[in-house]
């Protein structure tokens, strides 16, 4: 006789458990820190700020150890702690041209006043693995150059590369939104369309890496192309400003870490316009050097209406792409499926029955 | 749970949310876009709902919550206690002791009553969205009352099937104006839409949406009249309480495809067996 599946509740409080346990792995390894995480995962901690939309190492670390490692879940567990937070007020816009460089390159000129600087990165080590690692040991002190920034020492500002452009009219003049109006907020305001640039680039910021690492990516092999420069790429620390309404005047309320990219696109002019360079922009949380460039890769090909150009591409594609990059969406939507389904299932049941019955009724041809 | 306020939201969301749905109220079927938030439960598991219910749900009311039909299931269960952690209210799995139900796939057999709220869970609001998958668009065909792409794509699945192949998730017309989708209901639930006592809200969280039909607003699901609406039929009875009047869940109960009929229903057949006894 069958029995209606009872104990779900139960059955919910058990897997529960039993993640509890198989998160903490094996009892004789000790267990991993906040500071651990935070210091020595520390990109996969500024991924999870940048999708998660939230700038908190500490809590990012956490929702690392209760996700597992898995940074999708940990994003999730950071945006809905996010919803929860009063909002105090906005921040002056961050002036990354005053930023304390710790990397800074040019693709687009062999020198730049300020210089290049390399920095911290990946490139042009040798992806071999260093056996050395899996023992603990201390990584020895790099060496520090003579006059390089302090972080509290003083700034001297670094003028962005693409500013010189700038000054030559060489490349597309940005304008700032008329008036004082609030910038539109993504997380407050569904989105409607056509999105203003701050949208797309709030939605972009936010957005899955690997989702708009691809679609960068298709713009460079033809879908949508529009022929990148890294005009500049920087990583450092950047004042937050704040007006206090009490105060009246801009106050520091602490630093953060950001990367920052600007493409310069080619762009051959059109009836009105002569020839000059375009813009692609994106800025990430932490060290976020791929994510930045395909920000900025993304936001350019974004542009294509504003330049006239005819969009025929993904990557062009407004709806297409703000619909589909947030990877808290879609990771919740592609993985509702694991819902029972059952009623809409036995419909489809009486309905393939009933059509394919019918198919045998009717005489054969 | 003293640290978050009644119903998760703070009061300003809520606030929000309640705009929209008088909004919706005000036009009904007509899909009002909102500030959806991010919940602590994945997008595509109910976050419309959640909100609706968060934003309507008062210390005095009776929750209760269904998943297929049944109070049971995983996710149901998951969405009450979400609820009963964050504001304390007497949840319920009887249909007319409910003051509140939240729902996914199905509408109650128990027949609603006026006072009663109802939300459903939507996943996707857009009912022309495998029509027309752009947004704009279809916001513009709503507007000026294009239905015709509709309309075609059912007369094509008559002169190709011979009916309208569509089992669930049966597309609407709300108060003679909206085409609305009625979330993946099956069809046999459209009937219970019409001139429902009871309010009806949809909230689809990842979308951003929410839509109402309120009580007695008629409900009409589309069809021809050579061709009208039908809804599935079983030729047997529920295996377990008999009822020849419910939507019924396919079982199989062993190895070479023997099949039990058991009602979706899970509070009506339970009370119709104790009824029996």
């Amino acid at each position: 006789m069958y029995v209606a599946v009872k104990g779900g509740e139960q059955a919910i409080g058990n897997a529960h458990s039993l993640l509890a346990e198989a998160r903490r792995g094996d009892p004789e390894t000790p267990e991993i820190s906040l500071a651990q995480i935070d210091g020595q995962l520390a990109l996969a901690v500024d991924r999870v700020m940048c999708e998660g939309s939230l700038h908190d190492r500490e809590l990012a670390s956490l929702a690392i150890k209760q996700a597992r490692g898995d940074l999708f879940e940990a994003i999730f567990l950071l945006r809905a702690y996010r919803t929860t937070l009063p909002r105090f007020g906005t921040t002056e816009p961050l002036d990354t041209a005053s930023m304390t460089i710790r990397r800074r390159i040019s693709a687009t000129f062999k020198d730049v006043p300020g210089g290049q600087i390399l920095g911290p990165t990946f490139d042009y080590t040798h992806r071999l693995l260093d056996f050395d690692l899996a023992e603990s040991g201390g990584a020895p002190a790099a060496p520090v150059a003579e006059g390089a920034p302090q972080m509290d020492g003083p700034v001297a500002s670094m003028p962005r590369v693409v500013d010189l452009l700038d000054r030559e009219g060489l490349i597309q003049v940005e304008e700032p939104d008329p008036g004082t109006a609030p910038v539109d907020d993504l997380t407050r305001e569904p989105l409607r369309f056509p999105a203003s640039r701050a949208l797309r680039l709030q939605n972009l910021a936010r957005g899955d890496e690997g989702f708009l690492l691809s679609l960068g990516y298709s713009t460079q092999r033809g879908y949508g192309r529009n022929h990148p420069f890294a005009g500049e790429i920087r990583l450092g620390e950047v004042d937050v400003e704040m007006v206090p309404a009490e105060l009246g005047f801009p106050i520091a309320i602490g630093a953060i870490t950001v990367t920052e990219c600007e493409m310069v696109n080619q762009f051959r002019g059109s009836a009105t316009v002569p020839a000059q360079f375009t813009r692609g922009y994106g800025l990430a949380f932490g060290e976020a050097e791929r994510k930045a460039m395909v920000m900025a890769l993304v936001d350019r090909a974004l542009r294509c209406r504003e330049l006239g150009e005819e969009p025929g591409s993904p990557a062009q594609d407004e709806e297409f792409v703000l619909y589909h990059s947030d990877n808290v969406e879609a990771s919740g939507f592609v993985q509702h499926l694991k819902l029972p389904h059952y009623v809409d299932f036995q419909s489809e049941l009486v309905l393939v029955r009933t059509l394919r019955a019918q198919a045998d009724a009717a005489p054969h041809e | 749970m003293s640290a978050y306020n009644f119903a998760y939201l703070d009061e300003q969301t809520k606030r929000m949310i309640r705009r929209s749905i008088l909004k919706a109220v005000a036009i009904p079927g007509y899909q009002v876009p909102f500030g959806s938030r991010e919940m602590p439960l994945s997008y595509g598991w109910g976050t419309g709902g959640v909100q609706v219910t968060a934003g309507v749900i008062g210390p005095d009311d009776v929750l209760k919550v269904i998943d297929q039909g049944a109070d049971d299931t995983t996710n149901a269960v998951s969405i009450r206690r979400f609820f009963a952690r964050m504001t304390g209210v007497k949840t319920t799995t009887r249909t007319e002791d409910a003051t509140l139900i939240q729902t996914r796939h199905r509408i109650p057999e128990t027949p609603l009553r006026a006072g009663q709220i109802v939300v459903f869970q939507v996943p996707i609001p857009e009912p022309l969205r495998w029509l027309e998958p752009r947004e704009a668009e279809t916001r513009k065909m709503h507007a000026l009352e294009e239905y015709g792409v509709m309309h075609v794509r059912l007369y094509e699945d008559i002169t190709q099937h011979g009916r309208v192949a569509t089992a669930y998730d049966y597309p609407v017309r709300v108060n003679g104006r909206y085409i609305m989708r009625p979330s993946p209901i099956p069809k046999f639930d459209n009937p219970k839409l019409d001139r429902s006592p009871a309010l009806l809200l949809f909230g689809a969280g990842r979308e951003k949406r929410i839509y109402a039909v309120p009580p007695w607003t008629p409900v009409k699901s589309l069809d021809f009249e050579d061709h009208p609406f039908t809804i599935e039929k079983w030729d047997q009875p529920c295996g377990v309480c008999g009822s020849r009047d419910s939507f019924l869940d396919e079982v199989i109960v062993d190895d070479k495809g023997g099949r039990l009929l058991v009602c979706s229903d899970t509070d009506y057949c339970e009370r119709r067996r104790e009824d029996q006894r």
